[in-house]
């Protein structure tokens, strides 16, 4: 999953390195945006960090019990203790635990403390980093080329096509999407793959309404009847003249998107369905710290700042982006 | 008589309106000899373009040719199929559009687009029609031509788009250039530079012009025989001289007395009165007869035939034919 997202990624930033104008905009945009830029790449970085994972070389002094020796670590996990855990709550940089005060394996060590069964929460947090960029990148991985293909084929072809598929966009968007979700979970089972494809399935709604109204625009610009008195095939005007000229429109959907998934993950994970080993799980989970006495916040802090952090860089880039390609056509959908 | 690369008959173009089809091209014949320059005059929505358009079969739906033959350079047009249609577009008839700004790709550079266009009809290797367009882009004067080749439009001005546009229509040597109202969008030192473009490639290549206007002076620059259009029908066909010197239609003479330059000084311009009627208004005859200075009483009941002044000058009017052969 994560290699075909890589070579995705990859593609895009070749076949952008090869073209001026997408060269120039990248540029404008690092211009624009440079230290939320950067913050992006550290939390792809850090998702690929711990996507690399093999076994072996725990590190534990005595080699570590059976289990943990034969399970893969990422290179986050091994970036702590294998035994890195304590019994239960301690506060950030506590030297014992939050209830009862028994001294832990591992004094001063947790910068941001750990959780009910002593995980190190800042190693949660990162993980969590990787769900964030699996949910957010994939689903937009289903959701684009959905939107492109029902789209395009139904603002180019029009009458009974352009009917049928705007039949299928008025039934999904008349179903609330949180239902729809639900309902698409509970059918498909709650493994991150899954849910992505029920995120993908109620999102692709808006790209393609936009993309339809885009290619009818442009299905009758001067252009494409130039190619068309030129004997260009209409295949040949949908990838040369009418495609490239939706990219834009791809692209800012895909930056937008993104966070928007991500925090629908979390409101899912809110309703008991998310994805294992997310923020909004820890978030969640966090909820009844709260109500405890004395209070436990550190565990909700570093999910909520982290969920934060991320949103708000990929919504800075995203503007900057959306300024970039395209000043006007896209503001009126979000 | 010299061959003819284009010979439309009768050709009858509709759009389904509410009580029928509505012609916006109704019954058109003519035809361009080689080497020849038509222009096709008259006012905005006589059906000017769309004649253009259903010579390559190009109505935009749900507008279709519903009546008549194209005839381009021995091929049936409305009867090919679409490949075959497709290899015949750009190949024998190239066209160029009124709107340079906008008739060009804006993600892809110009020489790209002109390299595309050579390679949709000719087995040539990107680098031959490299060079191709290069020498193209010279001939038809853009400056530095190597350097624009990697230019997107958007660098470029309206009449150096306007000069890709043709470079593009010629990459493969059509023998008819349609010509809707190039220089329309222009202004007017660049309509000049665009026009005598045109005329020094005609002569050059030997191709025939279907130029589109309703500019009487570029008629009048560029045109061998002119053929002018009222709501839908051609109205008067001729030689340029026999149009522009002894026009007989009266809606020609009110188009000629109604230009500037030919118009005496001192004296305010004529004008044709009252507005083109809409289709549905059309009357049953001659459709310039509510118009008309010189209508009679036939004019609106029956639709004028077509009647030969002279070889090569053909009216439609009741009132002229009655004054030639009583």
């Amino acid at each position: 999953m994560v290699g075909l997202l890589l070579v995705a990624g990859a593609w895009a930033l070749w076949v952008a390195g090869h073209n001026r104008l997408w060269r120039e905009a990248g540029r404008e945009v690092v211009r624009r945006r440079p230290l939320a830029l950067a913050m992006v790449c550290l939390f792809v970085v850090t998702a690929l960090l711990d996507a690399t994972s093999w076994v072996g070389g725990s590190g534990a002094p005595d080699g570590g019990d059976l289990v943990s020796l034969h399970k893969p670590r990422s290179m986050i996990d091994r970036a702590f203790p294998i035994d890195f855990q304590e019994r239960s709550y301690s506060a950030p940089l506590a030297r014992t635990e939050f209830y009862g005060g028994a001294p832990l394996l591992h004094p001063g060590k947790h910068l941001l403390g750990t959780d009910i069964i002593g995980r190190d929460v800042l190693h949660l947090t990162l993980k969590g980093t990787r769900v964030a960029m699996l949910i957010g990148g994939l689903t937009t991985l289903i959701v684009i080329p959905l939107a492109l293909l029902f789209g395009v084929t139904a603002g180019y072809r029009g009458g009974r096509v352009d009917d049928a598929v705007f039949f299928l966009i008025s039934t999904l968007a008349a179903i609330p999407g949180l239902l729809l979700l639900i309902a698409l979970i509970t059918v498909l089972g709650r493994g991150p793959v899954q849910v992505c494809v029920a995120l993908g399935i109620t999102g692709w709604v808006g790209l393609c309404r936009l993309v339809r109204g885009e290619t009818l625009k442009l299905r009758e610009l001067d252009y494409v009847m130039a190619a068309r008195a030129l004997g260009v095939s209409e295949a040949r005007i949908v990838f040369r003249h009418v495609l490239p000229n939706l990219m834009h429109l791809v692209v800012i959907t895909f930056v937008l998107l993104f966070s928007g998934l991500v925090l629908s993950e979390a409101v899912l994970s809110w309703l008991g369905i998310g994805i294992d080993g997310s923020w909004g799980q820890m978030i969640d989970q966090a909820r009844d710290e709260l109500s405890r006495d004395p209070a436990i916040t550190w565990n909700l802090l570093s999910a909520s700042t982290a969920l934060f952090l991320l949103i708000l860089v990929v919504n800075r880039v995203g503007d900057a982006v959306r300024d970039v390609l395209d000043p006007r056509t896209v503001r009126e959908m979000w | 008589m010299s061959e003819r690369v284009l010979e439309v008959r009768n050709l009858q173009t509709a759009f389904p309106g509410p009580a029928g089809p509505i012609p916006v091209v109704d019954g058109v014949t003519l035809h361009v000899e080689r080497g020849e320059v038509l222009a096709l005059v008259g006012e905005s929505g006589c059906g000017k373009s769309m004649t253009a358009f259903s010579l390559l079969r190009l109505v935009p739906k749900p507008g279709r040719v519903t009546r008549g033959s194209v005839r381009l350079d021995g091929h049936d047009v409305l009867a090919l199929s679409v490949p075959e249609l497709r290899a015949i577009r750009g190949r024998d008839a190239a066209m160029i559009f009124q709107e340079p700004m906008t008739s060009l790709n804006p993600v892809q550079t110009v020489g790209v687009q002109v390299v595309e266009a050579i390679r949709l009809h000719e087995r040539v290797s990107k680098a031959a029609a490299r060079s191709r367009t290069v020498a193209l882009f010279e001939r038809v004067g853009i400056p530095d031509p190597g350097a624009r080749f990697d230019a997107y439009p958007h660098q470029l001005s309206g009449g150096m788009k306007q000069r890709v546009m043709i470079a593009m229509a010629l990459s493969s040597q059509p023998k008819l250039l349609i010509a809707d109202e190039p220089t329309t969008a222009l202004d007017v030192t660049i309509q000049a530079q665009i026009l005598d473009l045109l005329r020094e490639l005609q002569r050059e290549t030997g191709m025939a012009i279907l130029l589109i206007t309703h500019d009487l002076a570029i008629v009048n620059e560029l045109a061998d025989r002119v053929a002018v259009m009222y709501a839908a029908r051609l109205v008067e066909e001729g030689t340029r001289e026999a149009i522009l010197g002894d026009a007989r239609h009266p809606y020609t003479r009110g188009l000629l007395s109604s230009m500037p330059a030919l118009a005496r000084r001192g004296e305010p311009l004529t004008e044709i009165p009252g507005t083109v009627p809409a289709p549905e208004e059309w009357p049953r005859g001659c459709r310039f007869a509510s118009r008309c200075p010189r209508a009679i009483e036939r004019c609106p009941l029956e639709p004028p035939g077509e009647f030969a002044l002279a070889d090569d000058h053909l009216v439609r009017c009741h009132v002229v034919q009655q004054e030639e052969a009583p």
